[in-house]
C-alpha cells in the first residue's frame, strides 16, 4: 500500500513535445484517482511516467515515500493494465496470471496456486485453460486485472481500461473496476478521454491539457464547479453553456438577461465576464427573471430532452427540460438558473471566480 | 450455355491444362525417372527398377555432398535466423536516425555484395584468410549475403508486433533476457519460422559460392555436385541425376511441411484489440 507523490514532473519528448509539463500531484493511499482529458493532453504519458515506461526529463517521482524516478519499471511495484490489455497470445489465461511470478522464478505450485486464487475472485477459474484469442472482450480485461492483481503491487495504473469494450458492457465493467477497487484497496490511477467515467469511477479526478492539470478535485466539484472554461467545456454529457456577459449596476447582462452574480462575487461595472451554467441547471421559468429565446431545435434525451434556444445577439442556450415539458419548436421560453448554480469566468483569463469548492 | 459460352469455356479449360503440364512434366519426370532401367530426359512409363539406386548409393561423392549441403545449409540457416531477429528486434524498437536509410542502403548492397560482382574479392578474401575448402566459412558467406533481406522482412514483421507486450512484461519485473525470451521470440515466431525455412532453401540451393570456395570435390554441397555428373563421354549421367536429384529435392520438402504444420506461416503478430 503507498500513495503516490509528484514533483515538478516533466516528461519531454526526443521531438520536443513537453507531454508532461511541470506537474505536481499528490495521490493519496488507496485512492481510485482519474487522469481525464482530451487526446493529446499528457495523461497517458503521466501515467506511462508513474509505471516508469517513459523516463522523466526533471522532477521526482515517489511511491510509498520512495523516489522511483530512475527505478526500472519492475522494480517500482507498480502494476498496469494496458489499453489493449497486452495479454501474451502464445500463453494461456493461467500462464498470463502468473507471469509475474514466474519473471520472479517463483516455483510452478507458487504459479498455478496464484493463477487459480486471482482467476476465482474474478470469475475467470472456467477459463484458465484458454488462449487470449478465445476470450470476449470483458473476459479478456479481466484476465489482464487478474495479471495485474497477482503481481500484489502496491499501486495499479489502468490505461483507459474500458475504451475497448462496447457500450453495454462497459458500465457492466464500470461497476466492477470500482468494486474490485474497493475491495482491493488498492491505490489506482486511470486514464480516460470520457468524462462519465471519470465521474463515475473516481475519488478524485485530475482534469488535464497540455500536460498540466487544470482542475484537482473530486467528481463533484469539476461537475459542478469548474474552475475555468476548459474544464467546464469538457466535462458534462450535455455542452456547458458559456455565454459572453458585462457586470452592470451589480446585475449581469447575459443574452437578454439580467441575472444576479453568485454570491461572495463582487465585480465592478463594465467587467467582461463569461457566465457558466450546465443546460441540467436552467428551469423554465414563469415570472421570474431568465433568459428569454425562441425554441429552434429539440433533441430527446430519454428521461429529458435538450432544448436550444436561439437568444437576443444570435447567442444559443441549451436547456435540459423533463420529457413531459417539452416545448414545441418556435415557442418562447424563458430559462432561469437554479439557485447557486451560475458561475462566472473572468473574461480574459477564463478562470472560475469565487471558490471551486463544494460543500458536500 | 450459349456456344460463345462454351468455346470460352474450352480455351479457358486448355489454357489451364497447358500451363499445368508445364510444371508438372518436371515433377513427373522426377517421380519416374529415378524407377526406370534406361531413363532419358522424355516422360515416359519407367520400366521398374531400382538399380540407378544402387548406382547412386555407390557413387563416391553423391551421398557426401548431401550431407555437405546439410552442414551448409544448417550453418547459414542458424547465423542467418539468429542475427536477423537480434538485429531486427534492435532496429524495430530503438530510434537510430537514418534507420530506414540504412535498411535500404544494406539491402541494395547485398545484390551486390554476394551477387557476381563481388565474386573475386570474396575469393581473394577468404584466400588469404586460408577459408578455402571450409564449409563453415563458406556457410558464413552465404549468411552474410541473407542478412539484409532477412532483416528487413524480420523487421516489418516485429513492427507489427505491439510494444505493449513487452511493456507490460517489463512492468511485471522482467529483465531484457526474460521480455525476449518469454515474450518477443514466441510472438514473433510464425515470422521466424518464416525465415528460417526461406534461409534454409537459399542456402541449399546456392551454388556460385560453394562452387567458388569450395575447391575440394569432398567438400562440395549437392548443388555443386550436381553439375559434375557426367559420364566418360561428358554427356549428363542419367543413371545417377534422376535419383540424386530427387534425393536433393527431399530435405526443402521435408523442412516446409514440418514448420508449416508445427508454426504456421503467419504474418500477424497475434493481438485482439
Amino acid at each position: 500500500m503507498a500513495g503516490i507523490e509528484l514533483t515538478d514532473l516533466s516528461t519531454v519528448y526526443p521531438n520536443g513535445v513537453r507531454a508532461v509539463d511541470d506537474l505536481s500531484l499528490s495521490i493519496a493511499d488507496g485512492e481510485f484517482f482519474a487522469l481525464l482529458g482530451p487526446s493529446g493532453c499528457g495523461k497517458t504519458t503521466l501515467l506511462r511516467t508513474i509505471a516508469g515506461l517513459e523516463q522523466a526529463s526533471s522532477g521526482t517521482v515517489e511511491i510509498g515515500s520512495v523516489d522511483v524516478t530512475r527505478d526500472e519499471p519492475g522494480r517500482r511495484r507498480v502494476a498496469m493494465v494496458f489499453q489493449d490489455y497486452a495479454l501474451f497470445p502464445h500463453m494461456t489465461v493461467a500462464q498470463n496470471i502468473a507471469y509475474p511470478l514466474r519473471v520472479r522464478r517463483a516455483s510452478r505450485t507458487a504459479q498455478q496456486e496464484a493463477a487459480v486464487r486471482t482467476s476465482s475472485g474474478l470469475g475467470l477459474a472456467e477459463l484458465l485453460e484458454r488462449r487470449p484469442n478465445q476470450l470476449s472482450g470483458g473476459q479478456q480485461q479481466r484476465v489482464a486485472l487478474a495479471r495485474a492483481v497477482a503481481m500484489e503491487a502496491d499501486v495499479l495504473l489502468l490505461d483507459e481500461p474500458l475504451s475497448n469494450l462496447d457500450a453495454r458492457l462497459r458500465l457492466e465493467a464500470r461497476t466492477f473496476l470500482k468494486r474490485l477497487q474497493r475491495e482491493l484497496g488498492l491505490t489506482t490511477v486511470f486514464v480516460t478521454h470520457d468524462q462519465a467515467e471519470a465521474l463515475a469511477l473516481a475519488d478524485r479526478i485530475a482534469v488535464m491539457s497540455e500536460g498540466r492539470i487544470r482542475q484537482l478535485g473530486s467528481p463533484k466539484e469539476v461537475f459542478q464547479r469548474p474552475a475555468n472554461t476548459f474544464v467546464a467545456n469538457f466535462i458534462g454529457s450535455t455542452p456547458m453553456n458559456l455565454l459572453p456577459g458585462v457586470v452592470n449596476g451589480g446585475l449581469v447582462d447575459v443574452a437578454g438577461a439580467r441575472l444576479k452574480p453568485p454570491s461572495g462575487v463582487d465585480l465592478a461595472d463594465g467587467t467582461q465576464v463569461t457566465a457558466g451554467i450546465r443546460p441540467e441547471y436552467l428551469h423554465a421559468a414563469t415570472g421570474e427573471e431568465g433568459i428569454t429565446g425562441t425554441v429552434s431545435i429539440v433533441e430527446n434525451l430519454g428521461v429529458t430532452s435538450l432544448v436550444t434556444l436561439e437568444c437576443p445577439g444570435e447567442v444559443m442556450v441549451g436547456v435540459t427540460v423533463p420529457e413531459q415539458e417539452e416545448p414545441a419548436v418556435g415557442a418562447t421560453v424563458t430559462a432561469a438558473p437554479d439557485p447557486g448554480r451560475l458561475l462566472l469566468y473572468d473574461g480574459e483569463t477564463e478562470e472560475l471566480l469565487g471558490e471551486a469548492k463544494v460543500a458536500d | 450455355m450459349t456456344p460463345r459460352q462454351v468455346l470460352r469455356r474450352t480455351g479457358y479449360v486448355a489454357f489451364m491444362a497447358a500451363v499445368l503440364a508445364f510444371f508438372a512434366v518436371p515433377m513427373l519426370w522426377l517421380a519416374s525417372a529415378p524407377f526406370d532401367s534406361d531413363p532419358g530426359l522424355g516422360l515416359a512409363w519407367p520400366d521398374w527398377t531400382l538399380h540407378n539406386w544402387q548406382v547412386t548409393f555407390d557413387h563416391p561423392y553423391a551421398l557426401g555432398s548431401l550431407l555437405n549441403s546439410i552442414v551448409l545449409g544448417v550453418v547459414a540457416t542458424a547465423v542467418a535466423t539468429v542475427l536477423a531477429t537480434l538485429a531486427a528486434y534492435a532496429l524495430s524498437r530503438v530510434r537510430i536516425p537514418g534507420r530506414d536509410a540504412l535498411l535500404y542502403l544494406l539491402l541494395l548492397l547485398s545484390s551486390v555484395v554476394t551477387g557476381t560482382a563481388a565474386m573475386v574479392p570474396i575469393f581473394v578474401m577468404m584466400f588469404q584468410l586460408g577459408l578455402i575448402n571450409s564449409q563453415y566459412a563458406t556457410g558464413l558467406v552465404i549468411a552474410g549475403g541473407m542478412l539484409p533481406a532477412a532483416i528487413f522482412i524480420l523487421k516489418d514483421f516485429i513492427d507489427s508486433v505491439p510494444r505493449s507486450y513487452e511493456e507490460s512484461a517489463r512492468v511485471f519485473g522482467a529483465s531484457p533476457t526474460q521480455v525476449l525470451l518469454h515474450v518477443v521470440l514466441p510472438v514473433a515466431r510464425p515470422g521466424i519460422a518464416t525465415i528460417t525455412v526461406w534461409a534454409f532453401v537459399q542456402a541449399w540451393g546456392n551454388f556460385l559460392l560453394p562452387f567458388l570456395l569450395l575447391r575440394d570435390v569432398e567438400e562440395q554441397p549437392a548443388a555443386v555436385l550436381l553439375t559434375t555428373l557426367k559420364d566418360e563421354g561428358g554427356s549428363a549421367n542419367l543413371t545417377v541425376i534422376p535419383v540424386f536429384s530427387l534425393l536433393y529435392a527431399v530435405p526443402v520438402v521435408a523442412l516446409y511441411l514440418f514448420v508449416s504444420k508445427r508454426y504456421g506461416f503467419r504474418f500477424h503478430g497475434g493481438i485482439k484489440a
